[in-house]
């Protein structure tokens, strides 16, 4: 869906394995991955897919490469009916708006609308739909689509403030043996007396 | 007599007695088995490697360099359950092991409460009462316990994964799995510490099996009583007059040298 707030990509613990491109792309790149599926349990949209063979996450690329390339992607050239376009976002949400009005207005699906979730900031694929009060009705789309709390807060808050709280162990023993000192087999050798000052000893 | 530690190695594989031996010198006392000491090395191996590993999946900002040792992110994460199932296997036997002289007594809720004076050192000797394990000992056994069921359960979750158990179960369990990880990590400091440098002369009775009787008397001083039927105290005055005798003798000696030297 390529998500504004992509959860997967909240979710995913391998750095660059997931990419969110200045265009508005998604992307997973396969040689990052790690194969854990975290993923696919941040998605909303139940798009990820595990790949057996590979031990890997797929999804669509939005073919970011023909997009780099100037180029639209793969599915929208290959569309015959016309029913995919591709552009800017601005673009697309005025001519989805339309066609949402006109089915409203002209074919009587009073109910028909654009789907483009705010939960998830938006997505960079919009559907139109002839019921939009019942997203779900269309392969299971959430009406409200949310990422797991844990994928949010846990991962960019708690997880490395918990880790310099597990260091704390270290720093205190490490101080620990700085101002007490091991604690000894007894009876260890007695603590040495203080000398008298140097002065009186002279004397 | 000293072959028995609280009654608990007739029970074990009398297979790991022949493989291996514990030789309990003068003034020592016998504290680990065999058996209990290779299924300490083992779960401590497998801790470490699932930690390393884990450590590279839980802040890859921070130690992505842990993974190629692993062979490379996708296999240190493929490594990690079952370094993590190594770990709760060995450790699993050990609970077995341990689950009778590990149990919680009044004399363990005692000892936390004076978990101040004992950081601070206040007391040179452990209270007379603390036995083969104190109450700190017992509390990590038990907080390693309910942390390795708690690592288990949602690493099982995560393994088969949201195609499986559902996209709420595993991002709960990542949260259960990561806490538990960081308790267990806080606590393994102490462990660590405790052994070597914290209390000197602890950490033979995992290696060679043994401890010496001043160990015993001063940080297991019930545990001593069991062991060899005298009293801690007394045991410790004893050898404080043994060694003040000493002293004596060899000042005397030296005394007595130093004249004769003067002499000739």
């Amino acid at each position: 869906m390529h998500c504004a707030d992509p959860g997967c990509l909240a979710a995913c613990p391998a750095d660059g394995a997931i990419v969110k491109y200045a265009n508005g792309i998604v992307d997973f790149q396969q040689e990052n991955c790690i194969g854990c599926e975290f993923c696919i349990s941040g998605c909303p949209f139940n798009i990820p897919k595990f790949n057996p063979a590979t031990k890997k996450v797929y999804k669509c690329t939005l073919c970011s490469d023909r997009v780099g390339q100037g180029l639209e992607p793969a599915c929208i050239k290959a569309c015959p009916t016309g029913c995919l376009h591709f552009g800017t976002k601005e673009d697309m949400k005025l001519l989805a708006e339309r066609r949402a009005k006109q089915l409203r207005d002209v074919s009587g699906f009073k109910d028909a609308g654009v789907y483009d979730p705010e939960s998830v900031g938006g997505t960079h694929v919009i559907y139109v739909l002839h019921d939009a009060q019942n997203p779900e009705l269309y392969a299971g789309l959430p009406k409200d689509p949310s990422i797991p709390f844990a994928y949010k807060a846990w991962k960019s808050i708690f997880k490395p403030l918990g880790l310099i709280a597990a260091t704390l162990g270290f720093v205190g023993v490490v101080f620990h043996y700085v101002f007490e000192g091991p604690k000894r087999e007894q009876p260890e050798v007695p603590p040495r007396r203080p000398e008298p000052p140097a002065g009186r000893r002279e004397a | 007599m000293a072959t028995s530690v609280g009654g608990m190695q007739e029970k074990e594989p009398q297979f790991f007695n022949k493989l291996g031996r514990t030789t309990v010198h003068e003034g020592e006392l016998q504290r680990h088995s065999v058996y209990t000491r290779f299924l300490h090395w083992a779960y401590g191996i497998f801790f470490f490697l699932a930690l390393l590993t884990g450590f590279a999946i839980y802040l890859p900002f921070l130690f992505r360099w842990f993974a190629p040792a692993f062979g490379g992110p996708a296999n240190t994460r493929m490594l990690h359950p079952w370094f993590g199932l190594g770990f709760v296997f060995f450790f699993g036997l050990q609970a077995i092991n341990w689950w009778g002289p590990m149990k919680w007594t009044d004399t363990d809720s005692r000892w936390i409460k004076h978990l101040p004076e004992f950081l601070r050192s206040a007391e040179s000797l452990e209270p007379e009462e603390v036995g083969m394990y104190n109450g700190g000992q017992k509390l990590q056994f038990w907080e390693i316990v309910v942390g390795s069921i708690v690592y288990l359960i949602t690493g099982i979750v995560m393994w088969a994964g949201a195609r499986t158990f559902g996209a709420m179960l595993v991002a709960i369990s990542y949260i259960l799995h990561d806490i538990s990880a960081l308790i267990m990590l806080f606590g393994i400091f102490f462990h660590l510490y405790q052994a070597t440098f914290g209390q000197p002369g602890t950490i033979q009775a995992m290696t060679r099996g043994t401890v010496s009787e001043a160990w015993a008397w001063t940080h297991a001083p019930a545990w001593f009583r069991q062991m060899t039927g005298r009293d801690p105290r007394q045991a410790l005055e004893q050898e404080r007059k043994r060694r003040a005798d000493r002293e004596r003798a060899i000042e005397q000696l030296s005394r007595g040298a130093g004249q004769g030297g003067g002499k000739t």
